[in-house]
């Protein structure tokens, strides 16, 4: 429900509207991009990175949450775990359940490997079943591989691993007819055309959806087809450190049961780390737009393992958070609503900035409207806001539209008292994913051996700016990948004795570089006390 | 800011005074609950926060997720982190979709008494009786798209005398609904064989050669779909 202050302002938008209708506006010069990126975006700001201290990125800045969690203890010192008692014995570890770790298992248990998903909430419990808006493939006879390629690479400001892309977008038309067979209901027309939007930044409508609950419907269908071929799934399970051999190889995982407080040994003879992103690290002071447990804990587990971090210091703030009401403060509006004509206004009705550049930028042009050019709608959270015209969706594509594209969008709303339909939202941006982490090559490998990760926690594909639709793309074609290779390779691997030196190695590096603290990682999940 | 107003509410019968603003999952939060179970996605789209909840005084109960309820005074609330409901197992690639299947392998179906408890319990208001209706019947491509927005949080199969599982049902209908029921994508199906068999690869080739000044040029003068 607004407030008699809001509907008064909502009066402004209302009398804009008409002049509005039908104008494009202009989109943003690459030097006029360049400058709202380094007044505004959250990455400009020096004071909430830090250098690191320890590891293989020794020397390179990250954000200060994550620093203070990849120098911290390990939450296994000074704890006597006996390694010769193994509960699990399997081909290939998955730590995290959400897209990227089930398409993993799918795959290496199609190769014959004996696959177990360890998971720190239930099975399913991840970003990925909040990925509202869609998934890109370059299918469409207008589009190519290629296409898509120059996208992702002039989104990412041309920082992006080359093979990454070239595995990203030459997979994806492979990965929308895997999950078309498996019985996602993507959305199409009568004759099969798959109904596609463009995203920010994008050059092609290439953007394929269910609804507005795309990534939902994806991770339900994934969850049901591991249910269904017994693949075998440990949940409220995180692990805690990764197990190596005595050659410094992968080969396990310590887990810890959340509710009993026990220790859980896994051999293994791969590893793949699928354990999402760090949207609850709640960088300065962010909301997040992430799931619950989203705090970053594969890339401490696989840092302290020796692994590489790449792109660690760019995040992504999604243009569009809900800034109002309150009780869902941070949450996503889907880019699918700009996608569909919804365009940011500041206080006086007026357009700012064009619907759809790439996320960096849209942010970037919202924070400066209302930081900097103090344009922006005071709301009872204490931020400041910009109005999106929703109401344009039905008046541009037919009453009933909104309803049916953006479903979950427009209950979110109705059930706090607001019709999108008739009245226009209030968003600022909101933490929303983590555009590096543990680096990886085409197979989903790091330089550790028989290490894998995928999706978000992994890092080079996006560079420093992914485009919408490019991560549930990504979690897919780089979960199926890793799978294959790592089942695979699984069948000539002979795990020897199971060792933890390289966490009393880091705690010895710690100390050696003047760490000194009480903090524990990985963080499990946040703490929330809501001003008590 | 102005002052909080404060509401008394029960979590699992014991009260606890919290702001009337925020939701039922913040609520518990304030109470100094840390929460494993009964919370995940915090946005409506996961399940796990399946709440029920009785205002004091009255006696009807009232179903919705922890994380898209605001707090009201009285409310006595319990959740259901899990429910124990039925599902099958199958291989997807071997059924057909017609009411047969479902008949195999969801029967109890057709004990459906029509109470409607489960519609009336839904967390997202679906009409939970009538893709139930539609499942019998063997229309799977309207039992599919009746119940899409289902998160799966469990509340229809915890209210049904019949031990009716119904997001499952779901579920299967949507499943042979994309997979067989719906169109197929023909341009799809084209370019994936392209794909395999190499006919982008010298394309994507000389694009992964490019250096950053072409790949700048060909980014800022491509042509964009209207």
């Amino acid at each position: 429900m607004y407030t008699a202050e809001m509907r008064e302002l909502i009066k402004k938008v209302e009398s804009t509207r008409p002049q509005r209708i039908g104008v494009n506006f202009e989109r943003m010069t690459p030097a006029e991009k360049e400058d709202v990126l380094r007044e505004n975006h959250p990455d400009y700001k020096k004071e909430n990175f830090r250098v690191l201290r320890v590891g293989k990125n020794k020397g390179q800045k990250v954000p200060l949450e994550l620093a203070n969690l990849i120098e911290a203890n390990s939450r296994i010192n000074n704890t006597q775990i006996d390694l010769s008692k193994i509960n699990y014995d399997v081909d290939v570890l998955v730590i995290g359940g959400g897209g990227a770790g089930t398409s993993a298992a799918l795959e290496a248990h199609n190769k014959g490997a004996k696959v177990l998903i360890a998971t720190k909430l239930r099975f399913g419990d991840a970003n990925t079943m909040m990925a509202e808006g869609g998934i890109q493939a370059a299918d469409k006879p207008n589009d190519s591989p290629a296409q898509h390629y120059i996208d992702v690479m002039g989104g990412g400001h041309y920082t992006n691993i080359p093979e990454l892309v070239n595995a990203l977008v030459k997979d994806a038309p492979g990965v929308i007819k895997w999950l078309n067979d498996l019985g996602v209901m993507f959305d199409k027309e009568k004759d099969g055309t798959m109904i596609t939007t463009h995203g920010g930044g994008t050059s092609r409508k290439r953007m394929h959806a269910a609804a507005d609950y795309t990534g939902a419907e994806i991770m339900r269908v994934l969850r049901d087809e591991a249910l269904n071929r017994g693949i075998e799934v440990i949940e409220f399970s995180p692990a805690i450190e990764l197990l190596m051999d005595n050659e410094g190889k992968a080969s396990g995982a310590i887990l810890l049961n959340l509710e009993t407080g026990e220790y859980v040994i896994v051999r293994a003879k791969t590893v793949i780390i699928s354990t999402g992103g760090a949207g609850r690290l709640h960088y300065q002071g962010f909301p997040t737009s992430n799931h619950y447990g989203a705090t970053a804990d594969g890339i401490i587990l696989g840092y302290r393992a020796g692994a590489e971090l790449a792109f660690a210091d760019t995040i992504q703030y999604h243009p569009t958070g809900v800034a109002y009401p309150s009780q869902i403060f941070g949450a996503l509006v889907t880019e699918k609503v700009r996608s569909m004509g919804a365009t940011p206004l500041n206080i006086h009705g007026e357009q700012f900035v064009y619907h759809l550049e790439t996320r960096d930028v849209e942010a970037s042009a919202i924070i400066r409207e209302c930081l900097v050019k103090n344009n922006g709608i005071e709301t009872p959270t204490g931020v400041k806001a910009v109005w999106l015209d929703t109401p344009l969706i039905d008046i541009l594509h037919g009453e009933g539209t909104l309803e049916k594209r953006v479903p979950a969008m427009f209950r979110m709303y109705l059930k706090f008292g607001i019709d999108m339909r008739k009245e226009p939202i209030l968003v600022y941006p909101t933490l929303h994913y983590q555009n590096g982490g543990l680096l990886i090559d085409e197979n989903g490998q790091t330089k550790i051996k028989n290490l894998y990760v995928a999706g978000e926690a992994s890092g080079g594909v996006h560079g420093r700016n992914r485009l919408m639709g490019n991560s549930l793309l990504d979690i897919l074609v780089f979960g199926r990948r890793a799978g294959l290779h790592a089942g695979e390779e699984s069948k000539s691997i002979d795990v020897k004795d199971l060792n933890i030196k390289h966490v009393s190695d880091y705690n010895k590096e710690l100390l050696e570089n003047g760490v000194v603290t009480e903090r524990v990682s990985p963080m499990l999940l946040p703490h929330y006390t809501h001003g008590r | 800011m102005s002052p909080q107003k404060m509401v008394d509410i029960y979590i699992l019968g014991k009260r606890y005074s919290v702001p009337d603003s925020l939701t039922i999952m913040d609520s518990m939060e304030y109470a100094g609950y840390k929460l494993i179970r009964g919370c995940g996605c915090r946005s409506g789209f996961c399940g796990a926060c399946a709440t029920i909840y009785r205002i004091k005084g009255q006696k009807e109960l009232h179903f919705h997720l922890a994380c898209q309820k605001q707090v009201e005074e009285g409310m006595y609330i319990t959740q259901i982190p899990f429910f124990p409901g039925d599902k099958k197992l199958y291989d997807i690639n071997k059924l057909e979709p017609n009411a047969d299947s479902m008949a195999q392998l969801y029967p109890e179906i057709y004990s459906c008494i029509g109470c409607n408890s489960c519609t009336k319990g839904c967390s997202q208001d679906l009409n939970v009786m009538q893709y139930i209706a539609y499942a019998q019947r063997g229309d799977l491509e309207k039992c599919a798209h009746e119940s899409f927005d289902c998160v799966m949080c469990g509340i229809c199969a915890s209210r049904c005398p019949a031990n009716i599982t119904h997001y499952q049902v779901g579920i299967l209908a949507r499943r042979l609904t994309g997979k067989y029921i719906a169109a197929e994508t023909e341009y799809l199906i084209d370019r994936v064989i392209e794909i395999g068999d190499g006919k982008h690869d010298h394309s994507l080739e000389e694009l992964m050669g490019k250096t950053l000044s072409q790949l700048q040029e060909l980014y800022n003068s491509r042509d964009i779909e209207k």
